[in-house]
């Protein structure tokens, strides 16, 4: 009886100790091979799937469909009921440049200057930044992170949420942002007269101008001395985008921005291009669908620009912009709060108030891929692409919505971040009001 | 040009026709979510007066009043957000830490198009408030989303209780010990300054007392103490005719003020904010205060850092009336779905989610009574939605306040202004941000780095 006593006794200090060990522990990511089964799979540019399999092996999609064969030793994950779409990718945040919003001690963003293209984004992004568990926990796989400040504002650079250094993160895609002089106001707190803001516009359009210019001199000088052009590091930055290579991502939101920005980019005859913003896009769809710029725009929860415009224009302007034929892909814009977790809702908004739901849902995922040339990689549920993915019940655009399972380059990632251990630890407080 | 004066002049009659109009009303076949008493199929509101008279199967429209075909909608209880700062023409007075004279039902401006905007998202009353650059601001005022009138007095919701504004933490503290060097510059200052107003309003109230008593005894000769509207109006607060509406972001601050008003004997409390709510949840509930949250904001300060998404459904579940706020001329348009948010973030049922934007943020009003819920004898303040309200397609039709239509989707034209400034530069387009903190407003200038 005794010696019975004593084998509990010690099966429940083991007991306790493995428990405390786990509790302790804190949660990896994992990789290997997977089968999710049963699911119906949204593949975004092949339809819809029901009842398939999705096999990620070693970072990759290896096989989707309905007659899958699952890889020995494969991690199978029963989806029945569940829905598997591709990672969303929110093509415009500082997601890892910055913590907090009102301390620049915290920001990587806004470098000094306002031609300053070599200032890398991917330098500054912090891979442990408490902001990405709370976005990819979400169902945002991908993310640019781009600098802001004065014209040329840096390279923004595309990024995976999960990985220890930013080379582990990076996504293939970089590209220098420009902050198209502005003719309107900053905001309410912007108390300069008209002939101020045209005055600063004016030289600022000059300033970025000459700029270009000198970078397509540069470039012919380079091209003539084969890389021995000298130390430019501006220029070196530009370079890529003058040939082509990479494109320039131009900011532009008041209609008469956007117009000009069109009308300079045929001038200097730039060829890879990018307009971002474009908050008023649909007073000028039409523009924007002749030149063939695809537009990154958001986020979708805004006002008005205008006291006179309809109250719902800017909820309306994405689906505008797509009727009249152009390729947008919604960004959420929620910088100052790190709440790019709100991109499906942004999304979803655009189609509360008339976007296609099919072509919201690629928004913000193939489109944003192809607009970043990468959509060989992700964007899509397909065979040989990067296992971005995730995996959930219902409508991933509504609030009601859990996601169960995240995969970013193939690593099931543990859907943990700091807002839901506070969640674990203060649900039921311990102790509470008392302490005795 | 012309056009445009007449419009303004039209504009400016229905505006006048309209003030302070109760309305009659008959909603046929809705799906009725009463939030207080369950969700009833294919049913019928009636509305007489401005109240809600009738809500049942089949109701016969009494002759002459509009009816609106509502089937395949959803018929709720007009959106109340507890924390807004449009239809204000001031915010901040800021001159002091503790300005409680002040009151913002002074510098109400019903022309903002703000006010049509939030209608648009069904809300139909607001608490506009006084900001958080003093550890004691001034008093706020309720408003029903009356658009159209020109009479600032006819926004303001009748015979509701006085609330004020208290502010704790970065706000104050870098607003009067960062900007002017006096007290406070830390919590323990903020702690300070409370206690001794209440102090101060304490001996305030005696002397007071005393004079009141003393006066009616025969050959009564002495003076009465010196009127100061400050101490009266911190004296009202000490006697529970005052709500206090308090800033708060961190679980230590929310824990003082607690004391505070333990010791001075107030009850009547609703934390602002309170992002860290979450982890004082029991002691909110034991005290009886109440916590008016964001969805999702974080980030914005230091403060906010350690918030978390789920503290509306913590502070929920821990038995805190709790409400969701915005705090923000765009969010106060989908309040709808930032309580949506909270079924994601700790799986609240429907009924508890739209309690957070109707009859959780009328109790910290203290009109719980008058709107908050769809009951026969209440304000007939009614947001219709196609879809539900809870889900992200929801999209409000229509919103009726005091039983007159002051949005209709269908209907309205896109210019919604009812004051054209003829010098206003047509083609500017000015961008909304996101996360600033409109509590701060008016306050800019001290800070030439940032804008929070």
């Amino acid at each position: 009886m005794k010696k019975l006593q004593l084998v509990y006794g010690m099966i429940t200090a083991l007991l306790c100790a493995l428990v405390f060990h786990l509790e302790a522990q804190i949660p990896k990511a994992k990789t290997g091979t997977f089968a999710l089964t049963h699911a119906t799979i949204e593949t975004v540019t092949k339809g819809t799937i029901t009842d398939g399999t999705v096999v990620i092996s070693h970072g990759k999609i290896t096989d989707v469909g309905t007659n899958v064969q699952l890889p020995a030793g494969a991690d199978v994950i029963d989806c029945k009921g569940l829905f598997i779409y591709p990672g969303m990718i929110d093509g415009g945040t500082n997601l890892g440049m910055s913590e907090i919003g009102s301390d620049p001690r915290t920001q990587d963003f806004n470098e000094i200057g306002d031609v300053i293209p070599q200032m890398s984004a991917l330098t500054a992004v912090n891979p442990n930044a408490v902001a990405i568990p709370i976005t990819r926990v979400s169902g945002i796989t991908t993310v640019l992170a781009s600098p802001q400040g004065d014209l040329y504002s840096g390279t923004a650079a595309l990024i995976n949420l999960h990985g220890y250094t930013p080379e582990q993160m990076y996504a293939g895609f970089q590209g220098v942002t420009l902050n198209f002089p502005n003719t309107g106001r900053r905001g309410f707190w912007d108390r300069r007269t008209d002939e101020e803001i045209k005055k600063a516009a004016d030289n600022a359009m000059k300033r970025m101008s000459e700029v270009w210019d000198r970078a397509v001199q540069y470039q012919k000088i380079d091209s003539a001395t084969k890389g021995k052009a000298g130390y430019y590091p501006e220029m070196q930055a530009l370079l890529p985008v003058v040939k082509g290579e990479r494109p320039l991502l131009i900011e532009a939101n008041a209609a008469k921005d956007i117009q000009s920005a069109l009308k300079w980019i045929k001038e200097k005859k730039i060829k890879n291009v990018i307009l971002t913003g474009v908050s008023e896009g649909w007073r000028v769809a039409d523009e924007i669908a002749k030149a063939k710029i695809p537009v990154i725009t958001g986020g979708v929860l805004e006002l008005p620009t205008r006291e006179y415009d309809r109250y719902d224009q800017a909820y309306a302007n994405a689906g505008q912009m797509f009727k009249a034929g152009v390729k947008v892909a919604i960004r959420s814009g929620e910088t100052n709060n790190q709440n790019y977790r709100n991109l499906p809702y942004h999304a979803g908004f655009a189609v509360a108030y008339g976007m296609d739901k099919t072509e919201a849902l690629k928004a913000i995922t193939i489109v944003p891929a192809e607009i970043f040339g990468v959509a060989d990689k992700i964007g899509s549920i397909e065979t040989g692409k990067v296992a971005n993915l995730f995996v959930c019940d219902g409508d991933p655009f509504e609030t009601k919505t859990q996601i169960k399972q995240v995969f970013i380059d193939g690593w099931q990632i543990p859907l943990v971040s700091r807002q839901t251990q506070l969640y674990d630890e203060f649900l039921k407080r311990e102790p509470g009001v008392s302490k005795k | 040009m012309k056009n445009l004066k007449l419009i303004a002049a039209c504009l400016f009659l229905y505006g006048v026709a309209q003030a302070q109009d109760k309305g009659n009303l008959l909603i046929k076949n809705g799906t009725v979510l009463t939030v207080t008493k369950g969700t009833l199929p294919e049913t019928d509101v009636l509305v007489k007066d401005g109240k809600i008279t009738q809500i049942a199967k089949n109701i016969t429209a009494p002759q002459g009043v509009k009816t609106i075909d509502a089937k395949g909608l959803f018929v709720m209880p007009g959106i109340i957000d507890a924390h807004s700062h449009i239809a204000l023409d001031a915010i901040n007075e800021m001159t002091s830490p503790v300005t409680a004279e002040v009151a913002e039902a002074d510098v109400v401006n019903p022309f903002q198009i703000n006010i049509y905007r939030a209608l648009g998202g069904g809300v139909t009353t607001i608490h506009s408030l006084h900001g958080s650059a003093n550890a004691i601001g001034g008093q706020c005022v309720v408003l029903k989303l009356r658009y159209g009138t020109f009479d600032m007095n006819a926004m303001k919701m009748e015979g509701v209780p006085r609330t004020i504004k208290f502010a704790l933490g970065e706000n104050p503290t870098r607003v009067h010990g960062g900007g002017s060097n006096i007290v406070p510059r830390t919590r323990m200052g903020v702690e300070f300054v409370i206690r001794k107003s209440f102090s101060d309003a304490k001996k305030y109230m005696e002397e007071w007392d005393a004079y009141n008593k003393n006066k009616l005894v025969k050959g009564f000769r002495g003076a009465s103490p010196v009127y100061n509207l400050r101490l009266e109006t911190l004296a009202e607060i000490l006697k529970g005719n005052i709500i206090i509406h308090c800033h708060s972001y961190r679980a230590d601050e929310i824990f003082m003020l607690l004391k505070v008003c333990k010791d001075f004997g107030i009850k009547k409390i609703t934390f602002q904010h309170a992002n860290e709510g979450y982890k004082v949840a029991p002691e909110l509930a034991a005290y009886g205060a109440m916590a008016s949250v964001f969805s999702d904001w974080w980030a914005y300060k230091f403060e906010v850092y350690y918030s978390t998404a789920y503290n509306a459904a913590i502070l929920t579940k821990n038995g805190v009336v709790t409400s969701i706020n915005s705090d923000d001329a765009e969010m106060m348009r989908h309040l709808y779905h930032e309580a949506g948010k909270t079924q994601k973030y700790g799986g609240l049922s429907d009924e508890e989610a739209l309690a957070l934007i109707t009859i959780n943020p009328a109790k910290q009003l203290g009109v719980e009574s008058r709107i908050g819920s769809l009951e026969v004898g209440k304000d007939a303040d009614i947001a219709i939605f196609k879809n539900h309200p809870l889900s992200i397609y929801g999209v409000p039709q229509y919103t009726i306040v005091d039983g007159i239509v002051r949005f209709d989707r269908a209907n309205d034209p896109a210019d919604m202004r009812l004051m054209v400034d003829p010098k206003q530069n047509l083609e500017e387009a000015t961008l909304s941000e996101k996360g600033v903190d409109r509590c701060m407003e008016g306050t800019e200038f001290l800070f030439t780095n940032d804008k929070n």
